[in-house]
């Protein structure tokens, strides 16, 4: 793998990753708030991209930007103080049950409006092109805003690489995002009402703070976030019906590597598996050929083993962030900055 | 002991006589499989009702018996081993035991969240991971075998398929029997205590994750014999055995059916082939009325069906049956309200279905001889206001009921009710 080719893939696994901890940041701050995971949370993000997609025909892709998130706000506002309220006398288990039907009941929703096709979900035309582009020269590396260095596409040099502008935009934005949720947590009074209200709510209600409008609308900054990565993701990637289940294990899996309602824990899973999955992705490598005894001596284990050995890094993609799950359940079994149980 | 008998007796005869009550190879294989799904939440239940343990991820150990139940059919098929077919489906038993052996040494030390968690990325896991070997998992196409093998063992050949229902009446039997028996031995009693109080349990000597684990490895025994049930009556397994929806499927109708009582599995079983094989025929929208109905039992009665028959008699003991005239006509009121709602949601979305999926078929869509034209602007107008006719119509039938059934209390209790 040459120089520009792995820069572009680490670039590309960082926007994955952040647009991961947008996800996850959401599922956290429920889950630490209400104890209960939202299975909802990937169905959520799948209608954030197809109302994204549906107000960007109308009113253009930024007003989609501010408006999906706000309209998935409000409703996931509105299924917290009217569905998940009623069921929380009875336990975590309906109330995770709950949202689990809740999820499906999207999913299906929004197939029964939009349809089973994929979404022509484009980036706005102003991010459209490459920010910059890379070429590995015999000289060395070379870069250039736009669509890369002049040598790009004339002979002998070998192949350009472009880093879209709308991915670095997406970065941008979950970077700009996460920073003024971190600031509302830590230094906004409503933000520090929220973080005693995750460790002690009953003092917290005792001191006249109204505990269940505070839960209901962390509820709602959840969903709010799970739609702006929706509209985001859904341009990046595909906006598809099962946008929410390939999206959502992989969520899942990194708020459980990250330790269960850790918001750090969650942003070094989400990149780490952000990365991990674009470099998989990117490399042409065969797993055989990271074991050292590839050469001559392999060919003893080789022959019986030869199905998984054989297969490519980019065709396990798929299974790392689970791969990584259980290596961490094993080693660490409260994940990686999860507190210790008891 | 006659009245512990009989349910059991009644369970037996009606697996029994089924098939002569609904004929038809039909009928047949809409049993067959309700047998089948009967094993599985069954097992499912034995973690979610008994053990408190919410398996996200449980269609894997049907799944992984089910391959390799197949594998041993091609083997026997090939000659290379000699077994009785009948033997089959528990040598998909012991491979689901084995996988919930391993993997439940990752998800049973906590439950609750973590667990639900854990067994839905392990899930994700294998799925994935038998997309990545088709040598073995046969891929989009499947492993296909064929069920007639080996020389007839008392004349049984499997070679009809009232005999695969014989088969998976006896073990569907036997299951439900040995899960049962489960409950009622001491460590079925503190996988209970374990689930309701975790710390108490522990204090009692016992380990929660022990008894979690044991209940777990079980648990995937008895999937991995649904799952070898299935190859005797597909002859045929694809991924989509090991997959989430499936998984999510079985966990919907089980709690669907009720998972406090030891049956409501049982009837969560027979609602979902009922849905899946024949509500699927009907509608292509049918998972979202599941998931509509799902979501309503949850908020109105988190105990599934199985629920509602003790909770019908609490009512009937707080106002005995002579007081409840006056309540008729608010609970046909409210039985109207429900069915206007329900009856102008359901034609609205199957004209939605009709314009997103089968616009092909021309925009017509016939319900219930029902010519709806889905082009024309007067059906989506007037089924959405009868909708919100019905939905205020509902919310005052309610308030009315509600009242009416405060009097009823009052009076039940002012006259001084039997006890």
């Amino acid at each position: 793998m040459d120089t520009a080719y792995l820069l572009i893939s680490l670039l590309n696994g960082l926007s994955l990753g952040l647009l991961l901890f947008m996800l996850a940041s959401g599922l956290t701050l429920i889950f630490s708030l209400m104890g209960v995971l939202n299975f909802a949370h990937a169905s959520f993000y799948m209608l954030g991209a197809y109302l994204g997609w549906q107000i960007s025909q109308w009113l253009g892709f930024w007003a989609a930007l501010l408006l999906a998130p706000l309209a998935l706000g409000l409703a996931g506002a509105w299924c917290e103080q009217v569905l998940l309220r009623r069921v929380h006398r009875h336990g975590h288990v309906p109330e995770l049950l709950l949202t689990f039907g809740l999820g499906l009941l999207i999913v299906e929703a929004v197939q029964l409006v939009w349809g089973r096709q994929p979404m022509p979900f484009e980036p706005p035309a102003a991010l459209a092109g490459p920010l910059l582009g890379l070429l590995d020269t015999p000289q060395g590396l070379q870069w250039a805003w736009g669509s890369g260095p002049a040598a790009c596409g004339s002979e002998g040099v070998g192949p350009c690489w472009q880093f879209p502008a709308f991915r670095a935009f997406a970065m941008l934005l979950s970077v700009v995002v996460l920073a003024l949720l971190a600031a509302l947590l830590k230094f906004s009074r409503a933000g520090l009402v929220i973080q005693a209200a995750t460790t002690h709510p009953q003092a917290v209600q005792v001191l006249g703070h109204d505990v269940p409008r505070v839960t209901m609308w962390v509820f709602g900054i959840g969903t709010a976030l799970a739609g702006l990565a929706g509209v985001v993701g859904g341009a990046l990637r595909v906006t598809e019906p099962t946008m929410a289940l390939s999206v959502g294990a992989t969520v899942f899996a990194v708020i459980v590597i990250g330790g269960l309602g850790s918001l750090g824990g969650a942003f070094v899973a989400a990149v780490a598996l952000g990365l991990l999955e674009s470099l998989a992705t990117a490399s042409s490598a065969r797993l055989g050929d990271l074991l050292p005894f590839s050469g001559a001596g392999g060919a003893v284990g080789g022959q019986a083993l030869q199905p998984l050995l054989g297969l490519r890094l980019s065709q396990v993609a798929a299974v790392l962030p689970y791969l990584v799950l259980v290596a961490v359940l094993v080693f660490r079994p409260r994940g990686l900055f999860g507190k210790r149980e008891g | 002991m006659a009245r512990q008998a009989f349910p059991w007796l009644a369970y037996a005869l009606l697996l029994a006589l089924a098939p002569l009550l609904l004929p038809g190879s039909m009928a047949l294989a809409l049993l067959s499989q309700i047998g089948i799904a009967i094993i599985a939440c069954l097992a499912l239940n034995m973690l979610l009702g008994q053990g408190g343990m919410l398996s996200f991820g449980h269609a894997v150990y049907a799944g992984l018996g089910a391959y390799a139940a197949v594998h041993l059919l091609r083997a026997l098929g090939g000659g290379s081993i000699a077994l009785p077919v009948s033997l089959v489906p528990l040598a998909g038993g012991l491979a689901g035991m084995a996988a919930a052996a391993l993997l439940g040494l990752l998800c049973v030390r906590r439950a609750g969240m973590p667990f639900a968690m854990i067994t839905l990325g392990l899930g994700e896991l294998v799925w994935a991971a038998a997309q990545m070997f088709p040598q073995w998992f046969g891929g989009e196409a499947g492993v296909a075998a064929d069920r007639v093998v080996g020389a007839p063992v008392l004349g049984i050949s499997y070679g009809p398929a009232w005999q695969v229902y014989a088969l998976i009446a006896i073990y569907a039997f036997a299951c439900t029997a040995a899960m049962y028996f489960y409950t009622r031995t001491p460590a079925g009693r503190m996988l209970n205590a374990v689930r309701d109080n975790p710390a108490r349990a522990a204090s009692l000597g016992c380990s929660p994750a022990a008894l979690r684990y044991q209940a777990f490895v079980f648990s995937g025994f008895f999937m991995g014999v649904s799952g070898g049930l299935g190859v005797l009556h597909f002859e045929i397994v694809t991924t989509e055995v090991l997959g989430t929806t499936r998984s999510g499927m079985l966990l919907l109708f089980t709690v669907l059916g009720g998972t406090a009582a030891f049956a409501g599995p049982i009837l969560g079983a027979v609602l979902m082939v009922l849905c899946s094989v024949l509500l699927s025929e009907l509608t292509r929208a049918w998972l979202l009325y599941m998931g509509a109905v799902f979501v309503f039992m949850l908020l109105l009665a988190p105990g599934g069906l199985a629920s509602l028959g003790p909770a019908l008699r609490a009512r009937l003991q707080q106002v005995p049956l002579r007081y409840w005239g006056g309540l008729l006509p608010a609970l046909a009121g409210l039985a109207g309200a429900a069915a206007l709602v329900l009856g102008s949601a359901v034609v609205l979305v199957e004209m939605g279905y009709h314009r997103q999926l089968s616009s092909a078929l021309g925009p017509v869509r016939v319900l219930a001889g029902w010519p709806l034209d889905t082009s024309q602007a007067t059906p989506w107008v007037v089924g959405l206001a009868l909708l919100a006719a019905g939905l205020v119509l509902l919310r005052w039938a309610h308030r009315r009921l509600c009242s009416r059934w405060q009097a009823a209390c009052a009076a039940a209790a002012g006259k001084g009710a039997p006890r």
